[in-house]
């Protein structure tokens, strides 16, 4: 198995948010600045890649009926570790994404890769894989944080690159997201071709 | 008064999916036909009402009382007890219906088992059991949790409903090339996320009109 393959395969090639359209709903739910879209790409993909780790680990452990419901216990008590180190070491980013950081669990694309690839595959894939899907997950929702902060602020990052007063304030509602996210899809599938 | 305030507020001005972005995923993946959309609506609304009444009543008589009882706080295994409820409901709504009620489980058909990853669900769920949902006027109790939970399915169904028939007339006109599929949906969305944010601040004017 080429390693590297897997790890770009998420970055690139199957890109969750672009291209398989998973977990839409912290994409478009806390992406209104950049800085919001990355903590919650790294908090998903630190749980991603914890997860598809043990997941590998244990997949000859659990029996096949009752795999899904292993697998989202697996991944409810990762979710609520990291819940409980986000409260404490960094109140803010728990502050901004809220109720996102529970609903981690029900992102499709976590239990979607425990069960295409680490129950399927060795732990180290499994952690390359989760690594690959994670990144690929967090640098989509960077890149749509910074579109939309940018437009409707004009500011990446906190940094000034046109006045506010140029910045159209519906791409930091909820509209902008809906809309933002569709023009980067349209972008990135005629870049693709 | 405020119990009307809560259903107006759930419905239109706190849409759950278009302003709220809670349960994109069936938004966007069943909105194709306005008769499937129709189907998952009224089987969300049913498991949303359930879930939101068994969550709660875990968290007020098991969860929250742990700490004087057996000395631990469970409180933190919130996330864990409700999804795995979640799970397990839905399997047994599964299971009742198709002896209670086999038309309306040939209806629901393949939705009913795919409500469980339904971020909706888990996601009220949460706010009913925090007392963190608009309630201007009124306690944070099981009566308006339950309200609440209704409302937001409503609101989850008319948002899904809608959708679904714009989506309809839109398979029938020449999109531009560029951004067929996905990529047209989305911008529909924000469209009618458009149109929904018209609504912002009835929710204000009512309390002015009702006194709250």
């Amino acid at each position: 198995m080429n390693y590297l393959k897997v790890l770009f395969n998420g970055i690139v090639k199957e890109n969750p948010t672009f291209v398989l359209l998973l977990g839409m709903c912290p994409t478009l739910g806390t992406t209104s600045s950049a800085l919001n879209g990355m903590s919650m790409g790294l908090a998903t993909m630190a749980v991603l890649i914890v997860s598809n780790f043990i997941i590998s680990c244990i997949k000859s452990l659990i029996p096949d009926m009752v795999r899904i419901p292993a697998f989202i216990v697996v991944i409810a008590s990762l979710v609520t570790i990291l819940q409980m180190f986000i409260k404490a070491y960094a109140p803010e980013v728990d502050k901004s994404l809220g109720l996102f950081i529970p609903l981690i669990v029900v992102n499709c694309i976590i239990l979607g890769r425990a069960e295409a690839f680490a129950a399927k595959n060795n732990p180290f894939a499994s952690i390359l894989d989760g690594l690959g899907m994670g990144l690929g997950f967090t640098i989509a929702l960077t890149l749509l944080g910074g579109v939309r902060e940018l437009l409707g602020t004009g500011k990446v990052f906190g940094f000034e690159c046109f006045s506010e007063n140029y910045g159209a304030l519906v791409f930091v509602l909820a509209p902008g997201a809906f809309i933002a996210l569709g023009y980067l899809i349209a972008i990135i599938n005629k870049i693709k071709k | 008064m405020g119990y009307i305030l809560i259903f107006i507020t759930a419905i239109f001005v706190n849409n759950v999916v278009l302003s709220q972005f809670l349960g994109i995923c069936p938004f966007l993946g069943v909105s194709k036909k306005v008769e499937t959309a129709s189907g998952m609506a009224a089987a969300v609304a049913f498991v949303l009402v359930i879930a939101t009444l068994v969550t709660y009543l875990l968290q007020i008589y098991f969860l929250d009382p742990a700490t004087s009882v057996m000395g631990a706080d469970l409180r933190y295994l919130q996330t864990i007890v409700f999804i795995l409820v979640i799970a397990a409901l839905v399997q047994m709504v599964e299971i009742v219906l198709k002896k209670v009620s086999p038309s309306l489980y040939q209806a629901l058909g393949v939705f009913l088992p795919l409500i469980t990853t339904n971020c909706c669900i888990l996601g009220v769920a949460i706010q009913v059991a925090q007392g963190t949902f608009a309630a201007p006027g009124l306690d944070h109790n099981l009566l308006t949790g339950i309200w609440y939970a209704f409302s937001t399915a409503l609101g989850f169904g008319l948002a899904l409903v809608v959708f679904a028939g714009i989506r309809e007339q839109l398979s029938r006109v020449a999109v531009p090339k560029g951004v067929q599929g996905m990529s047209i949906a989305l911008i529909t969305a924000g469209l009618l996320a458009m149109a929904f944010m018209g609504f912002s601040g009835v929710n204000n004017g009512l309390e002015k009109l009702f006194g709250i």
